[in-house]
């Protein structure tokens, strides 16, 4: 049994930094624990990845498929775990009373924000370097600006968790799970991932051109297929999303 | 102050009484409406160290209540203090020196018990012992297990563990023992004694009788989002109706004899034909006047029983309403 003065108070929170990389790492590690997210952001970017590189199923243009592809598989990437992954995470963590446990700890509640936002980004570079190792296999040749690949990832990623945060803060778990699928399949089918924009007529990309994703893997395509320096235009758009979505997130994110 | 109730009658204050000049929780004139309903309408209650009992039926406040001193809800008027802290203001301060357990969830649910319970523990300056704190709480066997998967029991002693694992001064419990088995009960109960021994204070909210009890040095009554009453379990129960002793024998015996014999301010009554009651202060001295005045007059009191006044029966006696309704 208990010896006394084993529960004699001594209170006091952990530095800042070692609860920030805890938390971190919890959050990462039941990410990778989780089967149907492992679909989302591995297997599913993999296989289109592979499929359609190596069959000619959409015409993606002159040159090889894989120049075109992996740019956009990237952005894929980023959104199935910045958004999609993101969300329903989220989403069940409030549906589960997680925040709301998390919120009476010591960790503050940007701590916490700070925490998954820290595991949405290994698990991208996870997800990169993965990714690149097949894309090279499958003859991919990059050009271009690391650093302006590097600034659309992060800017990407800020998008897209806004709206993966305000979709899981806002609906029901069910909801979340439910509307982050379905959200990732139109943007996988109409967002330039797979299918070059081209296909949905001139009025059709104007407005599809707007989307995060379209964005995203437009501008890493300019850069990675076509050696462009900076594209503005897509970033600008994807910092639009970002200050809108992570404005909105703060505004009307309920933790329970 | 608070709504003081006709009776039981404690003549002095909490705040005033045993837990000068610090209380652990003071709240006064609480107010918190969520839409139309009033969950909790003008409570004012003071708790003090050791451990105190938030006792009341399903939608009293209780879980409002407790959910506001941890800092989850906002009043609507009337004010918290816990620990001398206004809990959302100086909500940083509180949080590291309060321990919290919900009424459920709370847990990854694919994280397995140790693991959540590691991860609170690194979020503590001097946590304590994981591995005896698992232990202690039987918590070891659920191995690599995801938390969905645990039983209530397991989830529930979880959720106690993160709620110490901090080593607080001050530690909420929302129905600590709801859905538990009476073994698990027990050592969910050990765990409060111990923790009061330390020195930890404790907050629990209950809809159980002998919880209350049991472990409470006070016990708050609470019923339609207002404190009826306050005191330690020993206070409310003396406080109530008297307490009954009743006993059967031949009908028609001389009541009027045996009042004589009895203290002045008992009552006897023969309330169906043989069938006996006295109320009044029932101890050993009362049982020995009755059953001798029973050998005066020849009489063998079948079936002698004494009924102590439980909280139970202050409760239904201040509120009208059967308390796990």
């Amino acid at each position: 049994m208990t010896t006394a003065g084993t529960y004699t108070p001594r209170p006091g929170a952990a530095p800042l930094p070692r609860m920030i990389a805890a938390q971190a790492a919890l959050e990462t590690r039941m990410l990778l624990r989780n089967g149907e997210q492992l679909l989302l952001t591995v297997v599913i970017p993999t296989l289109l990845l592979v499929l359609f590189s190596s069959v000619d199923i959409v015409d993606t243009g002159k040159g090889e498929a894989v120049d075109f592809l992996a740019p956009g598989i990237l952005a894929l990437a980023v959104m199935s775990t910045a958004f999609t992954g993101q969300a329903i995470a989220t989403g069940f963590e409030r549906r589960y009373g997680v925040l709301k446990r998390l919120a009476s700890s010591p960790l503050p509640r940007w701590g916490l924000m700070t925490a998954k936002t820290a595991s949405v980004l290994v698990t991208e570079v996870l997800q990169v370097v993965l990714l690149t190792v097949i894309a090279f296999a499958l003859g991919w040749s990059p050009h271009g600006n690391p650093a302006a690949v590097l600034l659309l990832l992060v800017v990407g990623t800020a998008a897209f968790s806004g709206l993966g945060l305000l979709m899981a803060g806002t609906l029901k778990a069910e909801a979340t799970l439910a509307a982050a699928n379905l959200v990732f399949l139109l943007l996988l089918v109409g967002g330039g991932v797979i299918v070059p924009l081209e296909k949905f007529g001139s009025a059709g990309q104007q407005v599809l051109g707007l989307l995060p994703i379209s964005a995203l893997s437009d501008g890493l395509r300019d850069v990675l297929q076509h050696g462009a320096g900076m594209p503005w235009a897509d970033l600008g758009v994807l910092a639009a999303w970002a200050v809108a979505g992570l404005a909105a997130a703060g505004k009307f994110f309920r933790w329970e | 102050m608070r709504s003081e109730p006709a009776r039981p009658s404690p003549d002095h204050h909490p705040s005033t009484r045993r837990f000068a000049p610090h209380p652990v929780v003071e709240i006064q004139g609480l107010v918190k409406r969520y839409g139309a309903k009033t969950a909790v309408d003008g409570l004012d209650l003071v708790a003090g160290p050791g451990v105190t009992a938030v006792l009341g039926p399903n939608g009293a406040g209780k879980t409002t209540t407790v959910e506001t001193c941890e800092g989850y809800r906002k009043p609507d008027s009337g004010t918290v203090r816990v620990l001398g802290l206004d809990p959302v203001r100086n909500s940083a301060e509180l949080r590291p020196r309060i321990g919290v357990m919900l009424q459920s969830g709370g847990v990854y649910s694919s994280a397995r018990a140790d693991e959540m319970l590691r991860h609170v523990a690194k979020l503590h300056a001097h946590p304590l012992d994981v591995d005896a704190l698992v232990e202690r709480l039987g918590l070891g066997s659920c191995g690599r297990t995801g938390y969905r998967r645990l039983s209530g029991g397991q989830q529930q002693r979880l959720a106690l563990a993160m709620a110490v694992v901090g080593r607080p001064e001050l530690v909420f419990l929302d129905e600590p023992t709801a859905g538990l088995d009476p073994q698990a009960r027990r050592a969910t109960w050990d765990l409060v004694r111990d923790l009061r021994a330390d020195g930890v204070s404790v907050i629990l909210t209950t809809h159980h009788m002998d919880e209350a009890e049991q472990l409470a040095d006070d016990v708050a009554i609470i019923d339609g989002g207002r404190v009826v009453v306050q005191g330690s379990p020993e206070e409310l129960c003396k406080g109530g109706a008297e307490n009954t002793l009743r006993f059967t024998g031949r009908p028609g015996l001389d009541v009027g004899s045996l009042l004589k014999a009895l203290p002045a301010d008992c009552a006897a009554a023969e309330l169906t034909p043989g069938s006996y009651r006295v109320v009044g202060k029932v101890d050993p001295q009362l049982l020995a006047t009755v059953t001798s005045w029973c050998a005066q007059h020849g009489v063998m009191p079948d079936r002698i029983s004494v009924e102590r006044h439980t909280l139970e029966d202050v409760f239904l006696e201040l509120t009208g309403k059967e308390l796990r309704s």
